[in-house]
């Protein structure tokens, strides 16, 4: 497979030495939903292919953003890492044990070095449980990393970390606005001190202007608690502020992985292309240099996905090759061995670089 | 209260005239700086003060709320006289003078009497224990089991759940009054138990149906699936995240279904399957009443009365709870 012979891109320009253990090692991660017909007697007609064997690492302290469009099945992958779903097959590796196969004791312990922030600061905080407790509770499912009496001081110096005055602690979540509540989500996910977070879409739920104030909290807490992110989001340029690495999704499948100066100024994968090239330019005289690509048709049903490469069917480039052989993500042969930035992984047979951002100056 | 000053949304963090651009440059420092505004909206007694928690909230609600103290006050008396009805009334509620038949109010008997010359104020105070029993007895034990067993399908869904909806389907095919004729045709006890038994039996479909809905609509908010990514089991799922999300429905539902049993054991009765004499209810004396409602109004009105009194007090209590249960009402 790609990913046991991938030295994962060890780029010495991101202060990423080589020899780094990752912390999170997703290997072939498959989860299929199936579709089943009839009410009592089910009978399974098909499957939504949701992620289609997804592989990538995580190292201790760097963010990895995943991008792509709705239903490529980036929240699917978070559910997964967080054990809120089952995978159809694939591993997830914690420092080398695989979670996907805890349950009970083990996987509460191993819940506490990974935790989550949601999208929707509205839905992820009980509307019926006030600041405190919503804080607090991990506390109380995890007793032994806070003593009683020390939790409601600790539950404060969370308000506090996260930019919110510790005399709200008894306020309940509709008192606050959505900037603010995602600042709660986020003291929940930090009370266990965890290693990982995973955050799907934690800003598009909120308005451009506190979009940028979470995400710099959450660079702050990144440095404060040497945290590692996998931040999931559809915006190409809050992940590239805030990722040190990117991954593009399509259609349960990761096509393209690199440093984020690699994706973002030198992608070689042509979806990667088009998505960028989508992004807007805030200089009216570098827009008129620039490509749109625009792809034709829509994305296909997950449930049936195209055979050989899946991005096939809306590709400029797509020949009989694309149809019967399916891309692996590997490092393109065309630049294999030139070292350069367009020398990462890539799923496609064709790919070549073509700059669609203009450079930022 | 000063828990009731609306924060203002975003008040402070923006920076004037900070577009896009400029709100990706803006220190986290300052957004810090300017959200913690001192003073605003403090909590009295301030941090150092008891953490509160929704029921605490609750409680010190419902204590401040006039509905609740009255229906509270009325429902103690209820209970009161159901327990110990000699102290307000001193006759004997089966003492007959049929002399006195349909007679009106007079000194000593200020409500008048009934068909059979029996003192309607008397029977109103002694009907409250049968009726107050059936009633209550009925609703929790309907709104015990429907709960539990219509929140367990909601929640864990698959085989369980359709097990139980099909189940539930059966029962509510049995008409009421057709399958009390037939349950209770059999029981020759004349206690108020086979009657509670009965509406029990045939009522908690119709809870369950109602906590199973809104148990999944809860169950799909992402605070549920925050809990469990922090290793919260099932059961503290459901008493914590889901149970106070999804009872309003069944508090409601329960507390109206309160007047329907009562009036469901006049019908019962009337047919001569519930309550029978010497049982004293206001269920019977409504239904013996309501054929002589044109000659003597007053032996209706009375018991009537009481059982609207008793209904609109458990709605009213149930419609304090569920408000002291939303934090956005407060």
């Amino acid at each position: 497979m790609t990913t046991a012979s991938r030295p994962t891109t060890p780029e010495p320009s991101d202060g990423r030495p080589a020899d780094r253990e990752p912390i999170l090692q997703v290997r072939d991660l498959v989860k299929h939903f199936p579709l089943t017909q009839g009410i009592v007697f089910k009978r399974q007609v098909g499957a939504v292919q949701a992620v289609d064997g997804v592989s990538f690492d995580l190292f201790p302290g760097e963010t990895l953003g995943i991008v792509g469009e709705s239903g490529c099945g980036k929240s699917t992958v978070a559910k997964l890492l967080m054990n809120l779903e089952e995978p159809t097959s694939g591993e997830i590796l914690y420092r080398g044990e695989d979670i996907t196969k805890l349950s009970g004791r083990a996987l509460k312990a191993v819940r506490r070095n990974i935790q989550m922030v949601f999208q929707d600061p509205y839905t992820s905080l009980n509307p019926r449980m006030t600041v405190g407790d919503i804080i607090g509770e991990p506390y109380e499912i995890h007793p032994e990393v806070a003593p009683k009496g020390d939790r409601r001081k600790r539950v404060q110096e969370l308000l506090d970390v996260v930019g919110l005055n510790p005399e709200y602690i008894n306020r309940y979540p509709h008192q606050f606005s959505g900037g603010q509540r995602q600042r709660i989500g986020i003291a929940r996910g930090l009370a266990l001190r965890p290693e990982v977070i995973v955050a799907d879409e934690p800003v598009s739920a909120l308005d451009v202007s506190v979009q940028a104030q979470v995400v710099n909290l959450m660079e702050r807490l990144q440095d404060e608690f040497n945290l590692s992110y996998m931040f999931i989001a559809h915006d190409l340029s809050i992940v590239r502020h805030i990722s040190d690495r990117v991954g593009v999704m399509y259609l349960g499948k990761i096509v393209e992985v690199g440093a984020d100066a690699e994706i973002y100024e030198h992608p070689t994968h042509p979806y990667t292309q088009a998505l960028l090239s989508a992004v807007p330019v805030p200089d009216p005289e570098a827009r008129q240099y620039r490509e749109r690509i625009i792809l034709s048709g829509d994305v296909p049903s997950p449930a049936n996905p195209p055979s050989g490469c899946r991005f096939r069917t809306r590709c400029w480039k797509a020949r009989e090759r694309c149809v019967v052989e399916e891309p692996l993500l590997a490092v393109p042969e065309a630049f294999r061995g030139t070292g350069g930035p367009a020398a990462h992984d890539s799923a496609c047979h064709f790919a070549e670089e073509k700059p669609v951002v203009p450079r930022e100056r | 209260m000063p828990e009731n000053n609306p924060l203002d949304p975003e008040q402070g963090p923006i920076a004037p005239g900070g577009g896009y651009g400029a709100g990706m440059d803006l220190a986290a420092s300052d957004a810090d700086t300017l959200e913690r505004a001192p003073g605003h909206g403090q909590e009295p007694g301030g941090p150092a003060g008891k953490p509160r928690s929704l029921w605490s909230d609750a409680w010190r609600d419902l204590r401040r709320n006039p509905v609740f103290i009255i229906s509270v006050l009325i429902i103690l008396f209820l209970v009161f006289i159901s327990l110990w009805p000699g102290t307000i009334a001193t006759q004997d509620p089966l003492q007959a003078n049929l002399q006195k038949s349909q007679a009106g109010s007079e000194p000593g008997h200020p409500f008048g009497f009934d068909s059979q010359g029996r003192d309607v104020y008397t029977r109103v105070v002694y009907g409250a224990r049968a009726s107050v029993t059936v009633g209550v007895c009925a609703t929790a034990g309907v709104v015990l089991l429907g709960s539990v067993l219509g929140g367990l399908a909601g929640f864990f869904g698959g085989w369980w759940d359709a097990i139980l909806s099909r189940i539930s389907d059966v029962f509510f095919g049995i008409p009421v009054v057709l399958g009390g004729l037939v349950f209770l045709s059999v029981v020759t006890n004349s206690t108020v138990w086979p009657v509670v038994g009965f509406m029990v039996l045939l009522g908690w479909p119709q809870i369950a149906r109602i906590a199973r809905g809104s148990v999944i609509t809860a169950r799909q908010n992402d605070y549920v699936q925050a809990g469990r990514a922090l290793g919260a089991g099932n059961s503290r799922l459901l008493l914590r995240h889901i149970a106070p999300n999804a009872v309003a429905p069944v508090i409601v539902v329960g507390t109206i279904a309160l007047g329907t049993y009562i009036a469901l054991e006049a019908t019962l009765s009337y047919l001569g399957v519930g309550l029978k004499p010497p049982t004293v209810s206001w269920g019977i004396d409504i239904s013996d009443a309501s054929n002589q409602i044109r000659n003597a109004p007053h032996m209706l009105l009375w018991p009537a009365g009481a059982l609207s009194l008793t209904v609109l007090a458990f709605i009213m209590l149930g419609d304090a709870v569920r408000d002291a249960l939303d934090p956005k009402l407060r």
